[in-house]
């Protein structure tokens, strides 16, 4: 750090990159590959391989392969999701405490979603 | 985090009124809006998986509601949005890849993902209706 080039006043403030870029970057990445492939699977399937009533779509999600690919999707999506708005948050919401509850919310909504939709999941899965 | 400048007086740079819209303008802010359209679409899809395990009433009660000609008008712009999405997020891969930068390629794979998202919901519309 002895030949670093930022300011003496951007040193003060201490907002410098978090070093979290890149991992953002990546993931947002890889999840897009993987919804790619899941989605259209998905929405191919429901149309195709069931008549969108409750026994075929039941029987459908009660396939294995449905369900675990299923969960995959949703929490592949729910991921990228969170990513991507945080982005948006992070660009158009400014002031601090706006800012900052946005972003809690932008973690804590999917969270809720995943814990809700692998609840389900399993639970029609099992057939309870 | 914002910190000191999320006050900062100092003037924006120009923004949506000022510049002259081009294609490849509007699909970065088509994806940045099918993206946040696509949180709505997340939120949908969940509600359908509970009402799925919730029994017959309850999945036949939210299936009326997506059927209304609302929710059809809601689930045809979440299909557009997410046919949308799905083109022009394999077009940013391409960019990711260092592919497809050039002013006219990047104007036509523009003028494609938009297409794409149209067309691409038409078509799971009119599979999900005839199939």
């Amino acid at each position: 750090m002895k030949y670093s080039l930022r300011t003496p006043l951007s040193r003060a403030r201490g907002l410098g990159s978090a070093k979290h870029g890149v991992g953002h970057f990546i993931q947002q990445r890889v999840t897009a590959i993987f919804l790619a492939f899941l989605l259209p699977w998905f929405g191919l399937s429901i149309i195709l391989a069931t008549d969108g009533s409750f026994l075929s779509v039941q029987s459908w999600m009660r396939q294995p392969w449905n369900a675990a690919f299923t969960a995959f999707l949703i929490l592949t999506g729910l991921y990228h999701m969170r990513l991507g708005l945080q982005v948006v948050i992070e660009d158009y919401i400014s002031g601090p405490v706006p800012r900052s509850v946005s972003l809690l919310a932008n973690t804590a909504i999917p969270a809720i979603l995943a814990i809700i939709a692998m609840l389900c999941i399993a639970k029609v899965f099992v057939g309870a | 985090m914002a910190g000191p400048q999320a006050h900062d007086p100092r003037p924006l740079s120009p923004h949506l009124q000022i510049w002259r819209w081009h294609v490849t303008m509007a699909t970065s802010i088509f994806h940045r809006a099918s993206g946040v359209a696509l949180y709505v679409g997340a939120m949908i899809l969940t509600a359908w998986i509970v009402a799925l395990a919730s029994g017959p009433e309850a999945y036949a009660g939210f299936m009326g509601l997506l059927m209304s000609p609302l929710g059809l008008l809601v689930l045809f712009g979440i299909t557009a949005a997410a046919c949308y999405h799905l083109a022009n997020g394999v077009r940013h891969l391409a960019w990711d890849a260092g592919k497809g930068f050039a002013p006219k390629v990047a104007t036509a794979t523009g003028w494609a993902t938009i297409i794409a998202g149209a067309f691409g919901a038409i078509v799971v519309f009119t599979l999900a209706f005839l199939a």
